[in-house]
């Protein structure tokens, strides 16, 4: 294949379709696991390892869910589950089984608190106690994991697959390249949306979020005041959970539910809170684009890209930067960097 | 009887007691000072009228109420307000909120409040919308009394509130505290700045090693030789 002229138009609906509409659902899924951890760091005080583990419950517990929905016990007892309303049948069905996997989320983080991570509080362990504290919890969240799922992969994604598809984009336009949006990547975005604006609502306008930021700046003054330390801890759990199990399923919508996978989601989790200053909520977002889009602009295969670009020219290879299997590799190395140069990260976060 | 006092405390971190038979007081309306050497208990002494340490001996009577076995909390409820310090007001929080979180028990409207501080200190109005974190020494410390007033404290212990500020903001806080005073409540603090805090003081307490040694009013101290030649530099 060889164009004859600059093709500007489809070379950007390439880069759109490969690059820009994965990152942004990516970047979205990781910035809502990297504000859990920024909200369990500024104010339970430690770098909790369990994260990717606790959204691989989130997801396992819809999986359980749908196939309580789909059983004929239900079936016979509630009829099969429809959509409410017709506009919404393009809805995967394990949107109907989340608010139960938020619920189960947050009653596996409370207990794990009240079991654990209540005792370290207590003797006012060290941070890095309760870091690898929350290492031991992740092994063992994982292990629920599996033995619930198996450690195989698992789809859960019905409904309508594209929100609209290559060809509906490319008789659209009448461009030779599509670009498409799949459900879960609108669902991401959406939902992400909605969660970040009701976080930064709740934190700086309500008398709970604001007592949790009190805390979060300064524990004794806090406790002078009169705010009560044990809610502000369970509020924080709950909100966690919500994050959690809802980053969880939409990653499992969009990637397919791998176990392993999302014990691996902790590095790119991680390099999002430091890259934008770790305890910052807005930092954990902006961090969270950065790794995301970094992973996939180095991992594309530019080859199509520069034949659009560059007229008679042909790579001989795929002009890939990095190899996809490295992807995790570059969230490690983005994390490096900025520890070296800039440690405070974006938003001038603590200095681990 | 006095509004507020604590009756011959006996208080101790370890096995070593820091405070013996040691005894303070403050009535509404007036301003009384604890000065002293490092380590005289000064501040062990205002933990212990606090209730975030328990005297072994002695009690702490408030109103004609004997708070001894009171919680921090329940004093803060009834009455008592405490500016501690060190890290006292909430830096990544603006002034206003600051304010709000003072008044985190209360089920009433704080608004009232709020504005009376506001009155008491016009610059915090001004910076209402900022960090706490980003104003200078003396706006920070007219936060952290702001903040202990959102309680309608009768009583406002104060630890240090001079520390480590130029003279000039020494002064302006000084003058915050005779605001303080001035508006009916009692307020009680511990001063490394003896000189200055005694020529303000209606009453003072000299304690060395956790023994009460020259109790008397602020210039009755001042004007005491030994207290001179101990404590105020000649």
């Amino acid at each position: 294949m060889v164009s004859e002229s600059v093709d500007i138009l489809n070379a950007f609906a390439l880069l759109t379709n490969f690059i820009i509409v994965p990152a942004i659902a990516y970047g979205s899924q990781l910035a809502l696991g990297a504000l859990a951890v920024t909200l369990i760091y500024s104010i339970l005080r430690f770098s909790n390892f369990g994260q990717g583990d606790s959204m691989a419950f989130g997801a396992v517990m819809v999986i359980l869910m749908l196939a309580l929905f789909q059983s004929d016990w239900a079936n016979a007892n509630f009829g099969a589950i429809l959509p409410p309303f017709e506009f919404l049948s393009f809805v995967p069905t394990a949107l109907y089984a989340l608010p139960f996997a938020v619920v189960f989320t947050a009653i596996y983080l409370l207990v794990m608190d009240k079991l654990v991570y209540q005792h370290y509080r207590r003797i006012k362990a060290k941070p890095i106690t309760v870091c690898m504290v929350s290492m031991g919890l992740m092994f063992v969240t994982g292990g629920i994991v599996r033995i619930i799922n198996g450690p195989e992969r698992m789809t859960f994604d019905d409904g309508a697959r594209f929100l609209f598809s290559v060809r509906d984009f490319k008789e659209f336009t009448g461009l030779t390249q599509g670009i498409a949006i799949k459900t879960s990547q609108f669902l991401t975005v959406t939902m992400a949306i909605l969660l970040v604006a009701f976080l930064f609502y709740f934190l700086n306008k309500t008398k709970t979020g604001k007592s949790m930021r009190a805390y979060s700046d300064n524990e004794d003054l806090a406790l002078l005041s009169g705010i009560d330390p044990d809610r502000v801890v369970r509020v924080t759990w709950l909100i966690v959970a919500t994050f959690t199990a809802i980053a969880g399923t939409l990653y499992g919508l969009d990637k397919g539910f791998l176990p392993f996978q999302y014990h691996q989601l902790l590095l790119p989790i991680f390099a999002s809170v430091i890259v934008g200053g770790i305890g910052s909520p807005m930092g954990a977002i902006v961090g969270a684009f950065v790794v995301s889009f970094s992973e996939l602009f180095l991992t594309y295969a530019y080859k199509k890209f520069l034949i659009y670009l560059l007229p008679g020219y042909v790579p001989d290879s795929l002009v890939q930067l990095i190899g996809v299997e490295y992807k995790y590799a570059i969230s490690f190395v983005i994390l490096v960097v900025v520890l070296l140069i800039r440690p405070t990260g974006i938003f001038k976060g603590k200095v681990v | 009887m006095a509004y507020l006092e604590g009756n011959s405390l006996v208080a101790a971190y370890g096995p070593v007691p820091i405070l013996h038979e040691c005894s303070v007081s403050v009535e509404k309306g007036e301003l009384a000072v604890i000065v002293g050497p490092n380590g005289a208990g000064k501040s062990t002494a205002m933990k212990v009228l606090l209730g975030m340490l328990n005297p072994s001996e002695g009690s702490v009577i408030f109103d004609g109420q004997d708070i001894t076995h009171l919680s921090t909390q329940e004093r803060i409820s009834l009455g008592l307000a405490f500016v501690p310090q060190t890290n006292n007001v909430f830096t990544s929080m603006t002034v206003h909120e600051n304010l709000e979180m003072g008044g985190f028990l209360r089920e009433d409207d704080i608004s009232h409040t709020i504005q009376e501080v506001y009155d008491l200190f016009p610059i915090l109005y001004e910076k209402r919308k900022q960090n706490a974190g980003e104003l200078s020494g003396g706006q920070r410390q007219q936060v952290a009394f702001g903040r202990a007033m959102m309680t309608k404290p009768t009583v406002m212990l104060l630890d240090e509130p001079t520390a480590g500020v130029s003279p000039i903001v020494m002064d302006e806080i000084f003058s915050n505290i005779l605001d303080l005073k001035n508006s009916g409540r009692a307020v009680l603090m511990v001063e490394q700045n003896a000189q200055q805090a005694l020529n303000i003081a209606d009453k003072g307490f000299v304690l060395v090693s956790g023994r009460n040694t020259h109790t008397g009013t602020g210039k009755e101290l001042i004007a005491d030789p030994e207290v001179r030649k101990k404590f105020l530099g000649g």
